[in-house]
């Protein structure tokens, strides 16, 4: 029993070391062939629409319930405080620097991650992969790396239009709810928000955007057992990604609170 | 090693999952001629193939096309080869993104600065080999498996590749255009002297194309020959392969490892 364990854990462990070296060689080579030439535009274009403006109406819709919810939370300990004044700029904060980048990533990795692994899975237990290389193409380079580049891209502007859509949810409530006038929490949102709080929020989703590139396409690539495989892998994905993104936003947080203090 | 041999396998061993898939396998192929390899399902046939477009690395051994070793060769020249050969997978592994004449015209597309009207007829010409003209702007999912299988042979063909590998072409295909199939292999072996490897176990097949038949059992070559030799031969297991009997050595051994 307790060998059994054991063997179980040494096996997780290996298989641990092995992911890791395998996303690392992913992300070397797909980082290398960002910059080797010719660059495809129309394929970055086709997953740019994929993964940005076609998450563009989920992403609204829950950062502007996000708003909502942020705004009727604070108010319950502001209104204890008495200073129902400063709402406006816990929202803001909150949404810019946190709430935004995080549940715009968590949304596209479910959403846009998902269907990388899917689909790149697919792709490999048809074989088509395998034909990519037979005809003189690299499949990192034609597969991966447009995905890379549109999910980096993408990320940052779907935090923004988050960020804004969030601070709308937040004002409807303060303005109709909580009488709140709309001059006083437009001024307020906008004095509290400096600048680097914006720079630090959107610029730690182009980070996040390439973690849910590679694992998407790193599990897609390594699809073994068919459908059932590619299953799993998608869930793999999913599960991986968020991770990935809750623990460097962790490193990026703590990393940026003492680089701007 | 001559210089006829385009296509050389030396000692190649592969193990999956500490299963031996090929044992120490040697097979040459000499430059424009068609090689049969045979050999029941799952008996590394395709493993085989893919060693030889360099898509699995052997465990030891080595793979040598125009005596070069392919797991030595540069980046550039890595492409300069993938360029030279094709293979035809056994699904079809047609891309379902593209439309059967970008799939058909997919390494012009990529790699050529060819125009768009010379692009649109040579994939014609290549859907039209395999008797699919018109069909360019249909996409693979609503294709046969049958026809997919053409659509796959037309992209293999597409380049005039020196080297092509086909992975069971005639399986699963109707009669009719199993033969068509052989026909085209034959006259591509004729008029553009293209060196083929041929994996399947379709024995009308086999002795319609082939110069030369390997047989491939239990990872390793047991028997080579002309057609007429493997058909005359008096090796007890290709004995029972090629003429499909139920009962002889390879069941046996089946029989004894159960």
């Amino acid at each position: 029993m307790l060998g059994q364990v054991k063997n179980n854990l040494v096996a997780q462990f290996w298989d641990f070391i092995y992911f890791i070296g395998g996303i690392t060689n992913l992300a070397a080579q797909s980082m290398y062939w960002v910059f080797v030439p010719p660059f495809e535009r129309k394929r970055i274009f086709e997953q740019s629409k994929k993964a940005g403006v076609d998450s563009l109406p989920l992403v609204a819709l829950i950062s502007f319930f996000l708003g909502v919810i942020l705004a009727f939370q604070i108010s319950y300990l502001m209104q204890r405080l008495g200073s129902e004044m400063y709402i406006a700029s816990v929202v803001a904060l909150t949404l810019v620097r946190e709430l935004g980048p995080i549940i715009t990533s968590l949304v596209v990795a479910g959403r846009v991650g998902a269907a990388i692994t899917a689909e790149l899975g697919s792709m490999q237990v048809t074989e088509q992969i395998d034909a990519l290389e037979t005809l003189a193409t690299n499949p990192i380079k034609y597969l991966a790396v447009p995905r890379l580049i549109a999910l980096a891209l993408m990320l940052p502007l779907l935090t923004m239009f988050a960020d804004l859509i969030g601070i709308l949810g937040g004002w409807v409530i303060c303005v109709f709810r909580l009488g709140i006038s709309s001059r006083l929490y437009l001024n307020i949102t906008f004095d509290s928000l400096l600048f680097k709080d914006l720079f630090t929020g959107l610029s730690k989703t182009i980070f996040f955007g390439m973690i849910i590139a590679w694992v998407s396409c790193y599990e897609g690539f390594n699809v073994e057992g068919g459908a059932e495989g590619v299953g799993k892998a998608t869930t793999r994905a999913v599960v991986t990604s968020f991770m990935l993104i809750i623990a460097s936003d962790c490193f990026f947080t703590a990393l940026f609170y003492f680089i701007f203090p | 090693m001559t210089d006829n041999n385009i296509i050389e396998l030396k000692g190649v061993s592969k193990s999956f999952n500490s299963h031996r898939i090929l044992k120490n396998l040697s097979l040459s192929v000499k430059r424009g001629s068609t090689l049969v390899v045979i050999g029941r399902s799952g008996c590394g046939k395709s493993v085989m193939l893919k060693h030889i477009v360099r898509l699995i690395r052997p465990d030891s051994g080595n793979v040598f096309i125009d005596g070069q070793d392919i797991w030595e060769l540069k980046d550039k020249d890595i492409f300069t080869l993938r360029k030279r050969m094709n293979m035809v997978f056994q699904g079809g592994a047609l891309f379902d993104s593209l439309s059967v004449g970008e799939n058909v015209g997919f390494e012009l597309i990529e790699h050529t600065n060819v125009s768009e009207s010379e692009l649109w007829d040579r994939v014609e010409e290549s859907l039209s080999l395999v008797g699919l003209s018109g069909i360019s702007n249909l996409n693979p999912s609503e294709l046969s498996g049958g026809m997919k299988k053409r659509v796959a042979l037309a992209r293999a063909i597409c380049t005039n590749p020196e080297i092509l590998l086909y992975d069971e072409p005639t399986t699963g295909v109707d009669p009719i255009t199993a033969d068509n199939i052989n026909e085209l292999i034959v006259s591509l072996h004729d008029k553009l002297k293209v060196t083929s490897i041929v994996v399947t176990h379709d024995m009308k097949s086999a002795y319609k194309i082939a110069d030369r038949i390997a047989m491939l059992y239990q990872g390793q070559i047991i028997a080579e020959g002309t057609p007429s030799e493997i058909q005359n031969t008096d090796h007890p297991i290709v004995h029972q392969f090629i003429n499909g009997l139920a009962q002889g050595p390879i069941t046996e051994t089946a029989e004894h490892f159960r």
